[in-house]
């Protein structure tokens, strides 16, 4: 055993570590020792490449080493936590970034150390030179759309920019156009290397990232997340095969196949192809059918939704990304446990696009101390919604939307939804009548038994639960004896 | 705007016999008061409903003449002195029944009055709440059941007991409107086995809701767009009948409930089905007052067949339930003040232009204003016309099976080429990437929705592993490399402790109840 061969074992264990650390993550029980595992591979990757390079280094860069690892270190705890877990997407997309911008700059780096010195270089055998030249533009080209694309995430989940998508005339053809462009870059590159052509591929990176998440809009984040994601993966392998590097070929590959794999669920929660969503201008064709009234609604007081709760039997949740907007999970969680103690059942439906990221959801009702043993996915509650007396819609929209199964015409037609509208009572939570992200109206509003409560959801829900607590709560009659149930009337 | 002084709404004793109800409780006065109003409570008014004077004052009502009040709230519809007694430019408010009392409307139109006709709700979803004819029918559907249970010598509910079995009570409803419904619960929470039967075939799901049996009738019906229902057709009712005679035999109570506004009521059992009926059998007739569903009903009375049938022809049963009865009148009444009450500054204000509002308005200052212009409402489906044409650009195209193994099969000799030709290292590269990429999607896959959002964390943490690029660079090849390398360890070091502490964090809010 000598420290090149010690270095290689630590890179396939340190491996087999994330592998582990991916497959805890599967289950709640198991994930913190998910995190425990992915903490020692990468302890065990980072001090076997040290030995490794502090070997033929000079102690100054090592100081350096430790100095950066220092800062990058405290920067990343602080961000840590500090976090608002309603700003869990931006924080992503951050983290996204610098994947993606430290993969431009090991690109080149490696540029300066091989290609730079022209035919004098001796790092790489010559046979693999061209070879060299190609990883290096790949390299810097998935790390710069990485980049780009995510400081563009970023900008439109904290609402820096506009989350509206950006339609630039025949912006497929400028995305092709891009792709196109690369590849010739890329061969002319692999024939004969130079600076400016560096700079260009660089620049045209960072623009086509750039434009390719702008074009897509804000309800489509938890695909572009987890399409960034993927690509950070991406970006990590081809750095991997850039350096001949098996440890970061495998991450990379790993990371890459678990966002798209997150992209590809996602896709499918919203009954839209990958390439539909990344070409983008989803709700632009919706509009025209889509503003027109569809009937009366009725609206609701916080007290009579208090009452209604009180005598249910069996009460769902189906929070969206309002709810995390309004930051309403906590008074949603204090509903819950009160509901609870009154011996309602009370569980959560989530469905797999609600928020900005996927299992969003989850995290925000974590944070406020929901039972994650009540806080069930779409598959998992949806033939349930008939047997439940109220349904609670928080903050959501398109992913409780009946016209995607009624209406063969809608733009959301086929994606799955949780089926609230099965339930006895139904009240929607919501600001106004305006029309969710994706500008098709929602008939559950005009539903027989739906009824709007309009206002902050997080104000709504408090004056829920103060109307509970409060003994003069209506007949605020015991629970005892038979209960009546609410007659559905005809029309 | 001016500062009107708050208008006076005046609760009146009811003047017609057997009438057990009035027009506001305590509770609902406390909220016309809170909508501004001054309320006057005729003495005695709730007495019958069990609401003393008391109570209303406490609710901060006066006591006294309500006649004289601004707005007079009422049941039923006023007698001839009672027309005298209110001043000019009142409001009444009541249930007046235009249709079927012209000549009261006249007379009514005669003073220079308002009035206000609760039974002229339009039956639109937004004015559910002031649906009197509703909130009324459900009563009377639960009093139904519970007459039914008085004069039924049994159980509803079967049950195993030491003495001996006791099967369930079988109980048809026929007409699944708001009363049918109610009285499908109230049998059906008291144990019954519950049938029942309406002409419009899209409220099979709400009898099953209650845990009723739906018993369609397969004939062609048109649906209706007022909300009621229709007359029926020739061979609907035939095949009706036949259910009927069919139900009759086997069933212990029957309660029927059908009624077609301005006619008399649909004749559904007939004495040879009554006279099938086993001994000891109950049928409540709901519709006794117009004429009855039930071949031998007696209006307002309990009759016993020759075969020990009873039938139940009270039209009283709302009155039955008086304080139940009144809460809910009540409630509705308050409702429809909220909506003519749009200041909440105890002025009451007509608006034309909205259509619950010029339907219950049968006269306006001593002007006839009823019949209204038609409302048209219809739960059944309203725009089917242009939902096809637009259907089929909807879907995206899927691959074929062959189109789709053709891709796959591209795609693996292509990666076959790349790989044969690629030098030794890239080869192994190569191999090593593939692998991982299928195990990732495997161990992916099978991770829970819950946890996506820390998965993704962990990913970003790990994808920080690019650090150890960075780390075999510097220190190598001059300072630009050294600058840039340390910039991109500074980044990763970012994602890699930022990755693993933000998903310990959330990992750690995640527990189970």
């Amino acid at each position: 055993m000598n420290a090149t061969t010690a270095a290689q074992a630590a890179d396939i264990v340190a491996a087999l570590l994330f592998i582990f650390s991916l497959a805890g993550l599967s289950q709640h029980r198991t994930a913190r020792v998910g995190v425990a595992y992915g903490i020692g591979g990468m302890a065990l990757a980072l001090v076997a490449t040290v030995i490794v390079a502090g070997r033929d280094i000079s102690a100054g860069a090592v100081t350096l080493i430790i100095v950066a690892t220092v800062i990058g270190g405290a920067v990343g705890v602080w961000r840590a936590r500090k976090v608002e877990m309603t700003q869990m997407p931006e924080l992503i997309a951050v983290l996204h970034s610098l994947v993606g911008l430290a993969a431009v700059l090991i690109g080149w780096n490696s540029y300066y150390e091989v290609e730079a010195h022209g035919s004098g270089q001796t790092l790489i055998a010559h046979d693999l030179l061209r070879i060299h030249h190609a990883e290096v533009f790949i390299g810097i080209f998935i790390g710069a759309v990485t980049f780009t694309g995510s400081i563009v995430a970023f900008l439109k989940l904290s609402a820096r920019i506009k989350s509206r998508p950006l339609t630039l005339p025949g912006k497929n053809a400028l995305n092709l156009g891009a792709l196109a462009a690369f590849v010739a870059l890329t061969i002319w590159f692999a024939v004969s290397p130079s600076l400016g052509l560096m700079i260009a591929v660089t620049v045209l990176a960072l623009a086509l990232g750039w434009h390719l998440v702008a074009s897509i809009g804000g309800g489509d984040m938890p695909v572009v997340v987890s399409m960034l994601n993927s690509y950070s993966g991406w970006a990590a392998a081809a750095a991997g095969f850039l350096l001949n590097n098996n440890l970061l070929i495998v991450t990379g590959a790993l990371v890459g196949s678990s966002g798209a794999y997150l992209s590809y669920i996602m896709c499918k929660a919203m009954n839209r192809s990958f390439i539909s969503v990344i070409a983008g201008g989803f709700g632009i064709e919706a509009v025209a059918g889509g503003d027109t009234e569809q009937g009366e609604h009725r609206e609701t007081s916080a007290e009579e939704t208090a009452e209604l709760l009180e005598n249910a039997t069996s009460v769902i949740i189906t929070p969206g990304y309002g709810m995390a907007v309004a930051q309403a999970q906590h008074p949603v969680a204090a509903l819950t446990q009160a509901l609870r103690e009154r011996g309602v059942q009370v569980r959560f439906g989530v469905h797999p696009v609600a928020g900005r990221l996927p299992g969003h959801m989850n995290v925000l009702l974590a944070e406020a101390k929901v039972p994650y043993d009540v806080v069930l996915e779409m598959d998992e509650i949806n033939d349930d919604f008939g047997d439940t007396t109220v349904v609670l819609v928080i903050g959501a929209n398109d992913t409780v939307n009946p016209a995607a199964t009624d209406d063969p015409s809608s733009p959301i037609a086929g994606m799955p939804v949780l089926r609230v509208w099965e339930a006895e009572n139904v009240i929607v939570f919501k600001r106004s009548m305006a029309s969710g992200y994706a500008g098709v109206q929602n008939p559950l509003f005009f539903r027989e038994n739906s009824r709007m409560l309009f206002g902050d959801a997080k104000q709504s829900v408090e004056d829920i639960l103060r109307a509970l607590s409060s003994p003069d709560s209506g007949s605020a009659a015991p629970r005892s004896g038979p209960r009546t149930t609410q007659q559905p009337t005809p029309v | 705007m001016s500062e009107s002084p708050p208008q006076q709404i005046g609760v009146v004793t009811e003047s017609t016999a057997g009438e057990t109800r009035v027009a506001a409780t305590p509770a609902s006065v406390r909220q016309l008061l809170g909508l501004g109003y001054e309320v006057v409570v005729a003495s005695e008014a709730g007495a019958a409903s069990g609401f003393s004077d008391d109570a209303y004052a406490e609710a901060g009502a006066r006591i006294g003449d309500a006649w004289q009040a601004d707005v007079v709230l009422k049941v039923n519809a006023p007698s001839h002195e009672e027309i005298g007694k209110l001043r000019d430019g009142a409001t009444l408010v009541g249930l007046i029944a235009p249709g079927l009392n012209p000549d009261l409307l006249d007379e009514l139109a005669r003073r220079p009055v308002t009035v206000l006709s609760m039974d002229a709700v339009p039956r639109i979803s937004r004015a559910q709440s002031m649906d009197v004819l509703s909130s009324m029918a459900n009563i009377a559907g639960y009093r139904a059941v519970i007459e039914a249970a008085h004069a039924f010598g049994r159980f509803f509910a079967g049950q195993v007991t030491a003495a001996g079995k006791v099967p369930p009570a079988k109980v048809l409803v026929a007409g699944a409107g708001v009363a049918g419904l109610a009285a499908i619960g109230a049998a059906g929470s008291l144990g019954a086995v519950v049938r029942a039967t309406d002409p419009r075939a899209e409220v099979a799901d709400q009898v099953r809701s209650l845990g009723g049996e739906f018993l369609a009738v397969e004939v062609e019906q048109e649906s209706s767009t007022d909300g009621y229902a229709k007359a029926t057709s020739e061979a609907y009712d035939r095949r009706a009948a036949e259910i009927y005679s069919e139900q009759a035999a086997d069933v212990d109570i029957i309660v029927t409930t059908a009624l077609i506004p301005g006619r008399p009521a649909p004749r559904l059992i007939t004495a040879a089905d009554v006279a099938s009926m086993k001994p000891g059998s109950v049928i409540v007739d709901m519709a006794a007052a117009q004429g009855g569903n039930v071949e031998g009903t007696v209006s307002g009375k309990a009759i016993v067949t020759d075969n020990d049938v009873t039938i139940i022809g009270y039209t009283d049963l709302v009155g039955r339930l008086p304080a139940q009865a009144s809460q809910l009148y009540g409630t509705n009444l308050v409702n429809l003040l909220k909506l003519l009450t749009p200041g909440e500054d105890g002025q009451l204000t007509l608006d034309f232009d909205d259509i619950v509002q010029r339907s219950v308005t049968v006269v306006r200052d001593g002007e006839k204003t009823w019949p209204p212009p038609p409302a048209q409402v219809s739960a059944a489906p309203a725009q089917p016309a242009a939902a096809p044409a637009a259907a089929p650009q909807a879907k995206e195209p899927r691959l074929s099976p062959a189109a789709r193994y053709g891709l796959i099969g591209l795609g693996m000799i292509m990666m076959f080429l790349l790989i044969a030709i690629s030098p030794t290292q890239l080869a192994a590269n190569f191999t090593v990437f593939a692998l991982a990429v299928v195990i990732g999607y495997y161990v992916i896959g099978k991770v829970h929705h819950a946890l996506h959002t820390p998965l993704m964390s962990v990913t970003n943490a790990i994808s920080g592993i690019v650090v150890v690029g960075a780390l075999l660079q510097i220190g190598h090849d001059g300072a630009a490399v050294t600058v840039l390398s340390f910039v991109a360890i500074m980044l990763t070091t970012v994602n890699i402790f930022g990755g693993f502490a933000v998903t310990r964090r959330m990992l750690g809010m995640f527990s189970k109840g």
